[in-house]
C-alpha cells in the first residue's frame, strides 16, 4: 500500500513545548522521519538593547535570559565585569553569592524535573517540587524584593547584606529539604510508566553530546565528566567539596536521575557555604561610574540548564559597545533536529520536556 | 400570597424573601460565566512561569474556580497573555484570540504584556498587547506576583458580572 | 588564568606570522579569513574540543568573528579571533568541525550579517521573515515602539 507522510506543525503555541518553540515535524504515521526546530519567538533583541545601558543597568536583564535562575544569570555578569576591571570582592560576599546560586540551581532543577514528569502525564509530581521551589522564592523575595527577577548582585559584591529572616528561613529549608528528596525518590524512581517512557528513549553519545556543545545535565547525562565549577572554577567554588554526577547512556531516564543528584550535591554545597559565612562587607570599593578599560572579557559559569558565558566588549565609555551571551538552552536544542528522528510523537514530547530548555535564554 | 403594596406589585427583595428568585437571562449568564472562566494555557515568558505558580499548591487558583487551563483556544474564555510578545510571535497571538470563542476577554499580564516593559526600546519587541488585541485587564509587575494574578482574575469576574458598572466608569453615564 | 599548553607557540610553529599572537594575552591569537578553518580544526586535533561560543562585535571599521575554545578534560582555554572587512564580510564555516557551529554561525549571519562560506542553511534564525539589516550593526537604527 503506498503511503505518504504529513507535516505536523508543533507550536509556537502549544503546552509541552514550555513556552513558544516550534517544531516542524515530519512524520510516517507515528513516527518522525524528518523534523525542523523554529526558534526566536521569543526573540528580544537584548543584545541590542544592552549597547544603550550602563553597566550596572545591564543586571536586571540578565535576569531575564534564564527567567528560572536570575542569580546565577547576575553571577555571570558581574564576574565578567570583575574580570575585566580587576576587582576583589569581598569574602562574605562570595560566600553568599554561591549559597544563592546553589539555591537557585535547585530551584530551577525543581522545576525542570517537575515540568517533565507533568509534561509525562503525572500531574501530582509537579506539586511537590514546586513547593520546595516556593520555600526558595520566598527567602529570594526576602533579599531581593522580587520572586523571580531579583537583581540581587552588583559589580563588585551584593545590594546589600542578607535579611535576617533569611538565616531562619534556610535553616528550615535546610531541615526540611533532605525529606523532600527522599519522598520524590520513592515517588518517581521505580514508577513503571515512568521509565518504560523515558528509558532508552533519546538517547545521545557522548561525541555527539560534544559535537553539538551540549552543556549542563545534558551533557553529563551522556557520561560526560564537565563542569566548569570542577574545571575552571570560578568564585570561591574550589573550596567546597561536591561530586559531578554523570549518566550512563544519556537518555531521557538518565537526564532525570542527573538532575535528582545534582540538586544533592547543590543541597551540600549551601550546607558548607552557610557554615563558613565569614562576617564582613558585601560590596567592595568600586567607583560610582563604571568605566571599564577598552578591551573585551569572555567569561562563563556553569547554570542550572549547562554553561553559560558572558562576552563585553568596552569601548571605554559608561556603556558596553557590545555584550553577547553564550546561552546553553540555545546549543542544547540545536541538537533536536537529529534526536527526534525514528522516534514517536510521545517519546518527542519526552525529549522535549528532558532537556529543560527556556525560551528566553534560547532566543535572547 | 398577599399584596400588600400601592400597585399591588412585589417589589424584588419581598419576592427574594419569600424564595423567589427573578432575574434576566443575560445576568444569569454573566452570572455563570464569572464563576467558572477558563482560561487558555498560553506562556510566553517569565510571566508564564508565574501564571503556573498560581494554579499549584501554595496559591491554588482553583479556590475561585479558575483552575481549569485549557491548552485549545477554542475551549478557553480568558486569554491571559503572560510576556513579551515579540513581532514574530505578533501573527500567532492575534490569530490565537480569534479562535477563541465569544465572549473571550483578555488579560495583559506583566509589564511587557502591557506596554513592552523593559524591552519596549527594541526593534523586536511589540509595545503592548493592546497594540494586537482589545485587552480587560492590567495586571502591573515584572513578573506580577501569583496574588496579583488571582485578583486580576477576580476583577474580570466583577467586570463581566456588572456590565452596567463597566459601561458606567468608562463612559461615565 | 595560564594555559597549561602554549598554544600560541604552537601555532606560530605551525603556521609562522599567518596567525597573529596577541602579546599582551597569552590566550588570545588572531587568525585571518582564508585560515581560520584549518587554525581550528588543528586546535581541534589538539585538544581543544569544546567550541563553546562563536560570538562577533563590529568595531565600526571592521567587524570581528571572535572562537571560545575550551576543552571538555582540561581548564585550557584559547580565543580565536578573526578580522573582516566591513566590504567582504565573509569567513568559512566550522560546521564540518562542530555541529554547534551550525546555529551559532546562523545568529551571527542573523544579528551581525556576516557570512560563513560552505555553511548548509545559512538562513535567519532568530528575527522573523521579512525582517531587514542585522540589528547588531552599529549602523542599524532601533525603532522603537515607545508610545
Amino acid at each position: 500500500m503506498k503511503t505518504q507522510t504529513y507535516t505536523l506543525n508543533l507550536g509556537p503555541q502549544h503546552p509541552s513545548t514550555h513556552g513558544v518553540l516550534r517544531v516542524v515535524l515530519e512524520l510516517d504515521g507515528e513516527t518522525c522521519v524528518g523534523s525542523k526546530t523554529h526558534v526566536g519567538y521569543l526573540h528580544r533583541g537584548i543584545e541590542k538593547i544592552l549597547e544603550d545601558r550602563t553597566y550596572p543597568q545591564v543586571i536586571p536583564y540578565t535576569d531575564r535570559l534564564d527567567y528560572l535562575a536570575g542569580i546565577n544569570n547576575n553571577l555571570v555578569y558581574v564576574q565578567t565585569m570583575e574580570k575585566m576591571m580587576n576587582i576583589e570582592i569581598p569574602e562574605r560576599a562570595e560566600y553568599i553569592r554561591v549559597m544563592l546560586a546553589e539555591l537557585m540551581r535547585i530551584a530551577s532543577h525543581m522545576v525542570g524535573i517537575g515540568i517533565y514528569i507533568m509534561d509525562l502525564g503525572a500531574i501530582s509530581a509537579v506539586f511537590y517540587p514546586f513547593i520546595e521551589r516556593e520555600k526558595i522564592l520566598d527567602m529570594m523575595a526576602h533579599l531581593s524584593g522580587s520572586r523571580m527577577t531579583f537583581n540581587y548582585m552588583r559589580i563588585g559584591g551584593l545590594a546589600h547584606d542578607i535579611h535576617s529572616d533569611f538565616k531562619p528561613e534556610l535553616d528550615k529549608f535546610i531541615v526540611e529539604f533532605p525529606r523532600f528528596i527522599e519522598d520524590y525518590h520513592r515517588l518517581i524512581d521505580d514508577n513503571e510508566i515512568f521509565i518504560a517512557r523515558t528509558k532508552n528513549v533519546g538517547t545521545i553519545t557522548a561525541e555527539k553530546a560534544k559535537s553539538y556543545g551540549l552543556t549542563g545535565p545534558n551533557l553529563r547525562a551522556c557520561g560526560v565528566k564537565h563542569d566548569i565549577r570542577k574545571t575552571n572554577p570560578y568564585g570561591i567554588y574550589n573550596r567546597f567539596d561536591f561530586e559531578v554526577p554523570v549518566g550512563e547512556i544519556g537518555d531521557c531516564y538518565d537526564r532525570y536521575v542527573v538532575r535528582m543528584k545534582e540538586v544533592e550535591e547543590s543541597f551540600k554545597i549551601i550546607q558548607q557555604a552557610y557554615k563558613e559565612l565569614p562576617d564582613g562587607p558585601v560590596m567592595a570599593k568600586v567607583p560610582k561610574l563604571i568605566k571599564p578599560p577598552i578591551g573585551d572579557v569572555y567569561h562563563q559559569t556553569e547554570n542550572p540548564k549547562g554553561v553559560l558565558g558572558c562576552y563585553v566588549v568596552s569601548d571605554g565609555t559608561p556603556k558596553p559597545s557590545r555584550v553577547h551571551f553564550r546561552r546553553p538552552s540555545f546549543n542544547n536544542i540545536s541538537i533536536f533536529d537529529e534526536i527526534f528522528i525514528g522516534h514517536k510523537i510521545a517519546d518527542i514530547i519526552a525529549i522535549l520536556a528532558s532537556f529543560d530548555f527556556v525560551l528566553g535564554e534560547v532566543d535572547a | 400570597m398577599a399584596i400588600d403594596n400601592e400597585n399591588g406589585y412585589m417589589t424584588q427583595e419581598e419576592l427574594e424573601e419569600k424564595g423567589i428568585l427573578l432575574t434576566s437571562l443575560d445576568k444569569l449568564f454573566n452570572w455563570a460565566r464569572s464563576w467558572s472562566l477558563w482560561p487558555f494555557q498560553f506562556g510566553l515568558a517569565c510571566c508564564a512561569i508565574e501564571m503556573i505558580c498560581t494554579t499549584q499548591a501554595r496559591f491554588d487558583i482553583s479556590r475561585f474556580g479558575y483552575e481549569v487551563f485549557r491548552n485549545s483556544p477554542r475551549q478557553a474564555d480568558v486569554m491571559i497573555i503572560a510576556g513579551t510578545i515579540t513581532e514574530k510571535m505578533r501573527p500567532s497571538v492575534e490569530r490565537l484570540y480569534h479562535q477563541i470563542a465569544e465572549p473571550r476577554w483578555v488579560i495583559a499580564m506583566g509589564n511587557c504584556a502591557i506596554s513592552g516593559g523593559p524591552f519596549v526600546d527594541s526593534y523586536a519587541v511589540v509595545p503592548g498587547a493592546d497594540d494586537i488585541v482589545p485587552v480587560d485587564i492590567y495586571i502591573p509587575g515584572c513578573p506580577p506576583r501569583p496574588e496579583a494574578l488571582i485578583h486580576g482574575m477576580l476583577q474580570l469576574k466583577e467586570k463581566v458580572n456588572s456590565p452596567a458598572k463597566v459601561r458606567f466608569k468608562k463612559y461615565g453615564k | 588564568m595560564e594555559n597549561k599548553i602554549n598554544y600560541q607557540e604552537m601555532l606560530t610553529g605551525k603556521f609562522g606570522d599567518k596567525v597573529v599572537i596577541n602579546a599582551e594575552k597569552s590566550y588570545e591569537v588572531y587568525a585571518n579569513a582564508d585560515n581560520s578553518l584549518e587554525v581550528l580544526e588543528f586546535l581541534k586535533a589538539e585538544g581543544l574540543n569544546f567550541l563553546a561560543d562563536i560570538s562577533s562585535a563590529d568595531y565600526k571599521d571592521y567587524f570581528e568573528v571572535v572562537y571560545q575554545l575550551y576543552s571538555f578534560d582540561d581548564p585550557d582555554h584559547l580565543i580565536v579571533k578573526v578580522k573582516l572587512t566591513h566590504d567582504n564580510p565573509q569567513v568559512t564555516s566550522l560546521t564540518s568541525l562542530w555541529a554547534t557551529a551550525d546555529w551559532l554561525e546562523r545568529e551571527v549571519y542573523d544579528l551581525m550579517g556576516i557570512t560563513f562560506i560552505n555553511h548548509p542553511n545559512l538562513e535567519r534564525i532568530l528575527t522573523w521573515e521579512g525582517f531587514e539589516g542585522h540589528p547588531l550593526r552599529k549602523d542599524f537604527v532601533s525603532k522603537s515602539g515607545r508610545k
